[in-house]
């Protein structure tokens, strides 16, 4: 359709939708022109993912109707979404891993009997499509050789190829470096210049800031405000996502770091399969100091943690509070850990940190059911854990305050502060934290982050691994970062910019 | 958020799906020109009609309640434990050593002497493929089956070589002394003015079955040993997170189950046949997968539906003794009960949910009042 229609690419009037008493989305009326980028931003669990998946043919709304480029358009499933020429980019790619690039791209779009004929004329009009949006991707490149920018990029051709002119990016940069982010960026500014409709869902305000025309912020089901992105500001959005004023940085004093508390010399960890995850870490932490480890996921932050929590075996030395600590014998467990006064906020809070089938106080309990307090004779003294449960509930503020509620049922940033809660109760010597605000909701980061900075105040050693440089640089009083295993630097985070460690994220050595 | 209230879920859910797997059955009998309803009648007088029926249903029960805690303490470590029948029968054989050769002076110490023993071999039996699961990654229903197999065959030769009474032609042990015969449920209840059939082999296991009920319940929900166990169970990357061995919930786990589906023997071996046989067990041991399944893992539920199961088998052996009902078709309504109330739950459930939903719906005109989370 020509660009000059005044028709807006989508307009959704009045999308409701129900999940049994649960009202993922209200209402919801949105026009989105053609030729933009148009930003969805919200909460976890604001209902954006909920809103993409009826555009894309996953759910069926209960009421409203969608209209494309002016046309009332029903669409049933993700086939008539493509029909429709809606294509989507999902936070996890759907690609075949030992497929190359050109035989994932045709994978369901195939034509004719024979798959020769589709590859030929599929690898054309693929050179075609790169030359003309500037995506450089080898067509016959197997997918598990490529890094994660290229695979994206891979689903954005996947989407082009199948002539979609508008395109659905949900939570894009997650998994991306800030350079790699960045060049995601250029591409989609070429593919607005040649007037295809993009919508990016994201709960980066900065990402909102730097490359939408009209941003759409969400909040509990609704649609609570659209504006251009060139007459806001990120407080505000963070205001009209949340409900209330919100805090963007940590307010901290500046550390005054103690004796060393954990000191890692030469720390090799390998893998099940036999793959080398870290070759040779040194670090240390200090009472009283927060160390971020910034790094693209999967470059040994996980298996650090893993290590220093009890459930990965390793050789090399780590000393806490002067005496080793057991890598890989009998007292290498999260028992003995915690017996040593390690803590941990696990990466992974749904596989790891909680037992989602369990209530509340029997996750408070989790890993310190051995506890004395806990105990009644032979049997578990469930009526103390539970009253424990409680006091916690209050001085974390998790709403809904129910011991009694599943862990799968709280919100995830309410699930995070159950996991907080109970680590750092615990008045460990050693904090390990691992993304401690993914999938949390602005409103609990705020408060996560003041706890933890709290928690160094006492004088706490804390080790943080986040991807998010946000992160890393609002809680960070020293900053390590890792690449493939091994640490490539340490900065003080008020001597470097995004930039550098950017570099250094990407595996460059950069001069101090 | 819980959509049905606990009693729609407790009892509602097993009631309907036992009223469709009556009905189709009801069709089957139909079809074959039987009348379901005197056949029902005749169940239910065979089974519940009389002490005598009563003897037996609850002598199945008994099994059932064995079997089935078996396979509900393994699952909730999600170990399918399908050896339930070779765990028994080795059961059976620890039962006939300890009757066989220890003079007991008294029933109650022979069957405090038969517990252990049962208890033990059962154990035994079950740790090996627990062993070959936690450190060779053997899949445990792949051992626990083949185990079935080998306990059938190394029953028969001890029977056959080691056991059998010199002169006798039967694969059997020889009887076992009367010191160590049981009392049924005639000689319990006697003393309390209550006449019970004497012939029926219901007995004293019964109570040793409720008292395992009771204690698998506080096992599995009062113990940090069950904790861990139901921890592994939800989420094995979470127990590890947590510190809890993978390996000692696994054989810990599998002991406990293979110890109880030993146990079954106090009740056939030991409480009524009073000698060892071959295939003592009887199917029991698989009996009890659909117990836990119908029960739903629940030491309760697990209790209600062994007592189920009782009755089918004695109201099915009923049936065919008097009609002309095939001994099949018993089988045919004992798998539909199992199909009903197991594989096909969710077909019963979700429609029931959705009803909960409107009824709480049309209560509450205004929901988007209530402060929920919506869910991305």
């Amino acid at each position: 359709m020509p660009a000059t229609t005044v028709a807006p690419a989508i307009e959704l009037k009045g999308i409701s939708k129900a999940f049994g008493p649960v009202q993922a989305n209200k209402d919801i009326s949105i026009r989105v022109m053609p030729g933009t980028i148009h930003g969805i931003i919200g909460e976890n669990g604001a209902g954006k993912s909920t809103l993409m998946s009826i555009l894309y043919g996953f759910y069926k709304a209960d009421a409203g109707e969608i209209f494309i480029s002016g046309t009332k358009t029903d669409i049933p499933d993700s086939q008539a979404a493509i029909t429709a020429g809606i294509g989507m980019v999902f936070q996890h790619f759907k690609l075949v891993e030992n497929f190359t690039v050109l035989e994932n791209i045709i994978l369901g779009a195939e034509d004719g009997w024979s798959l020769t004929t589709s590859l030929g004329k599929a690898r054309k009009e693929l050179v075609a499509l790169e030359q003309e949006y500037g995506l450089n991707v080898n067509p016959d490149a197997v997918i598990e050789d490529l890094g994660v920018g290229m695979q994206q990029r891979v689903e954005i051709l996947k989407a082009l190829y199948r002539q979609a002119d508008i395109l659905i990016l949900d939570e894009p940069t997650g998994v991306l470096t800030p350079a790699e982010a960045d060049q995601l960026f250029r591409i989609l500014g070429r593919l607005r210049e040649e007037g295809k409709t993009i919508i990016l869902i994201t709960h980066k305000l900065r990402e909102i800031m730097e490359i939408t025309d009209t941003v759409s912020v969400m909040r509990r089901g609704q649609m609570t405000a659209t504006v251009k992105t060139a007459e806001t500001t990120p407080e505000q959005l963070a205001e009209l996502m949340v409900g209330r004023k919100v805090l963007l940085r940590v307010d901290k004093a500046p550390a005054a770091p103690g004796d060393v508390v954990l000191d890692i010399q030469n720390l090799h960890v390998t893998d099940e399969p036999g793959v080398e995850r870290l070759k040779g870490i040194n670090l240390q932490v200090r009472a009283g100091e927060i160390v971020g480890i910034a790094g693209v996921a999967g470059n040994g932050q996980s298996e650090l943690l893993e290590l220093l929590g009890g459930y990965a075996r390793g050789t090399g030395t780590v000393l806490m509070n002067g005496d080793p600590i057991d890598l890989s014998g009998k007292h290498s467990d999260g028992q003995s850990r915690r017996a040593r006064g390690i803590a941990h906020v696990p990466e992974d809070r749904q596989r790891e940190g909680l037992i989602m089938d369990f209530h509340a106080w029997e996750n408070t309990a989790f890993g310190y059911h051995h506890d004395p307090a806990y105990k009644s004779g032979p049997l578990m003294d469930n009526a103390a854990i539970r009253a424990d449960t409680e006091a916690k509930m209050q001085r974390f503020d998790v709403r809904p305050p129910d011991p009694k509620l599943a862990a799968k049922n709280f919100s995830g940033g309410n699930q995070q502060k159950i996991v907080l809660a109970r680590e750092i109760e615990r008045n460990p010597d050693l904090l390990l934290v691992g993304q401690p605000t993914r999938g949390v909701d602005i409103g609990a980061i705020e408060f996560i982050h003041q706890q933890i900075v709290a928690l160094r105040d006492q004088g706490k050693a804390i080790l943080l691994v986040s991807v998010e440089l946000e992160e890393i640089f609002s809680l960070s009083d020293r900053i390590a970062v890792m690449f493939d295993g091994h640490i490539m630097g340490e900065r003080m985070p008020e001597q470097t910019d995004e930039k550098e460690l950017g570099m250094l994220m990407a595996g460059m050595e950069v001069p101090q | 958020m819980d959509v049905m209230p606990k009693w729609a879920e407790v009892i509602l859910v097993p009631l309907i799906s036992l009223i469709l797997a009556a009905i189709i059955s009801a069709l089957v009998i139909l079809a074959i020109g039987e009348d379901p309803i005197a056949a029902v009648k005749l169940m239910v007088s065979g089974a519940l009609g009389s002490t005598y029926g009563w003897g037996y249903t609850l002598y199945y029960a008994t099994n059932f309640m064995f079997t089935g805690l078996a396979v509900a303490v393994a699952f909730h470590a999600r170990l399918f434990n399908i050896g339930g029948e070779g765990q028994a029968a080795l059961g059976g054989l620890g039962v006939a050593l300890a009757c066989l050769y220890i003079p007991w002076p008294h029933w109650s110490l022979a069957l405090l002497g038969a517990i252990v023993m049962a208890g033990i071999f059962g154990a035994i039996w079950a740790a090996i493929p627990a062993y070959l699961q936690a450190k060779r990654g053997s899949h445990i229903v792949i051992t626990t089956i083949m185990f079935n197999f080998i306990a059938a065959s190394l029953l028969n030769y001890i029977l056959v070589n080691v056991l059998r009474p010199r002169g006798s032609m039967d694969p059997a042990t020889a009887r076992f002394p009367e010191g160590t015969h049981l009392p049924t449920l005639h000689d319990v209840l006697a003393p309390f003015g209550i006449s019970f059939s004497k012939a029926a082999p219901a007995n004293i296991t019964l109570l040793v079955a409720v008292l395992a009920c009771v204690l698998v319940w506080v096992l599995i929900w009062r113990t940090r040993l069950g904790y861990e166990l139901r921890a592994y169970g939800h989420s094995e990357s979470a127990a590890k997170y947590a510190g809890i061995s993978p390996f000692k919930i696994t054989m810990v786990t599998m002991i406990i189950s293979g110890g109880l589906a030993g146990l079954m023997a106090i009740n056939n071996v030991m409480g009524e046949a009073e000698r060892l046989v071959l295939n003592a067990v009887e199917g029991a041991g698989f009996i009890g997968i659909a117990v836990a399944l119908m029960g739903r893992s629940h030491p309760f539920g697990v209790f209600i539906a062994a007592i189920l199961f009782g009755f089918l088998y004695q109201g099915g052996a009923e049936l065919a003794l008097w009609t002309t009902i095939p001994r099949e078709l018993i089988v045919v309504i004992q798998a539909l009960v199992i199909l009903f109330t197991g594989a096909l739950d969710n077909m019963v459930r979700m429609p029931l949910e959705r009803m909960f939903l409107a009824a709480r719906r049309a209560r509450t005109p205004k929901p988007e009042r209530k402060p929920v989370e919506p869910a991305e």
